[in-house]
């Protein structure tokens, strides 16, 4: 039986559905069977992240409004076995589902699939409690910015009254040489506000944007620090005990930076 | 200039501590929001416990919470006409 995942920010444009798309080739790519649901009902874009929007036939609310089977809805992406996409309608909207309609897809995958990822649309009204409905667990996304960590404060809330567990934070787009510099939100000072558990901090990469030029997602096959934030937050789902990125490392890479470290070390002194 | 600083860092003025502040006032704040009704019924409980104590001016309450910059207050204003004296029936519910 699956575990059902909701991934949500409250916020858009904070990489709910880059995440989606991530976690889930890991997880394949660890040898499970996954299916990455698209509930953004009239606004999907996790085909096309996943480079699969040519493939694209039917869509869940087919399978919910019997239009076609669900085994003829589900996309099967032949780059990684074990994974599948399991397309939104564009041409409808979020009231086309209700939480209900939703919980009992889940049931119909559910025995089919390792895992459920359910890539939720940005704000808190019909469409979140739709994708939040048939989930389980959840995994929150924010970026290091006072907007996003608000949002994320508030779906939280939501998440926990709705008896989500466990609901766990990924920051994304974090830039280790603004935060050494004193100017971004840090890990700490985030988890100091929000009080949950964290599964992982994904740092701000060029190769985010060529992967979804490319149609492909970062786990795949790429190798760049972004792809393995997301390898390692697949395998803590997966109960493994990863130990978080050396991200100031990838911060001191430049010539810059350690010419900077080395006036600040002289400084303090 | 702005290479030297870029080379020095810009020492305290970075913006994280400042965002830092932001953020736990704004959160603070956003978690004590209160709904209206949930206020009201806030404020017929509280009526009926103190009306066990003592006769108040139903219509000149005003309760609140009350945001200042770092901690949020509940703040009530209850005219009282008079403290009942002698035994109370506490159990009177």
């Amino acid at each position: 039986m699956a575990r059902v995942i909701v991934t949500t920010s409250g916020k858009g444009g904070v990489g709910k559905t880059t995440s989606t798309a991530n976690i889930a080739a890991a997880l394949a790519r660890f040898g499970k069977k996954v299916v990455a649901v698209d509930a953004d009902v009239g606004l999907r874009n996790l085909d096309v992240i996943m480079g699969l929007e040519n493939r694209v036939v039917y869509n869940f609310i087919d399978v919910i409004e019997k239009n076609c089977k669900l085994s003829q809805a589900l996309v099967k992406d032949k780059r990684v076995p074990g994974l599948y996409l399991l397309p939104a309608a564009q041409t409808r909207t979020k009231d086309a589902v209700n939480p209900e309609q939703m919980v009992a897809l889940c049931e119909e995958l559910k025995p089919e699939f390792d895992f459920i990822l359910l890539d939720c649309p940005a704000g808190i009204e019909g469409g979140f409690k739709n994708a939040a409905a048939g989930a389980e667990e959840a995994l929150v996304v924010t970026t290091p910015e006072i907007p996003s960590v608000r949002d994320a404060d508030r779906i939280i809330g939501m998440l926990e009254s709705m008896g989500k567990s466990p609901i766990r934070l990924i920051i994304n787009r974090l830039r280790p040489n603004m935060v050494q510099d004193g100017d971004m939100l840090a890990k700490d000072d985030i988890l100091d506000v929000l009080s949950i558990d964290l599964i992982g901090v994904v740092p701000e990469d060029e190769n985010v944007i060529r992967s979804t030029n490319n149609g492909e997602p970062m786990t795949m096959s790429l190798e760049s620090p972004a792809a393995q934030a997301y390898l390692n937050i697949a395998e803590r789902l997966l109960g493994r005990d990863v130990p978080l990125m050396d991200l100031e490392s990838y911060a001191s890479r430049g010539l810059l930076s350690k010419i900077k470290k080395f006036f600040k070390k002289g400084k303090k002194k | 200039m702005d290479f030297l600083k870029k080379i020095f860092g810009s020492g305290n003025d970075g913006s994280r501590e400042k965002a830092k502040d932001r953020l736990k006032i704004v959160l603070i704040h956003d978690r004590t929001d209160i709904s209206p009704q949930l206020l009201e019924s806030l404020r017929s409980e509280i009526v009926d416990v103190l009306t066990k104590y003592m006769e108040i001016d139903t219509s000149k309450i005003e309760i609140d919470l009350d945001h200042d910059e770092h901690e949020v207050a509940l703040v009530a204003n209850v005219p009282v006409l008079r403290i009942k004296r002698g035994k109370v029936d506490v159990d009177k519910n």
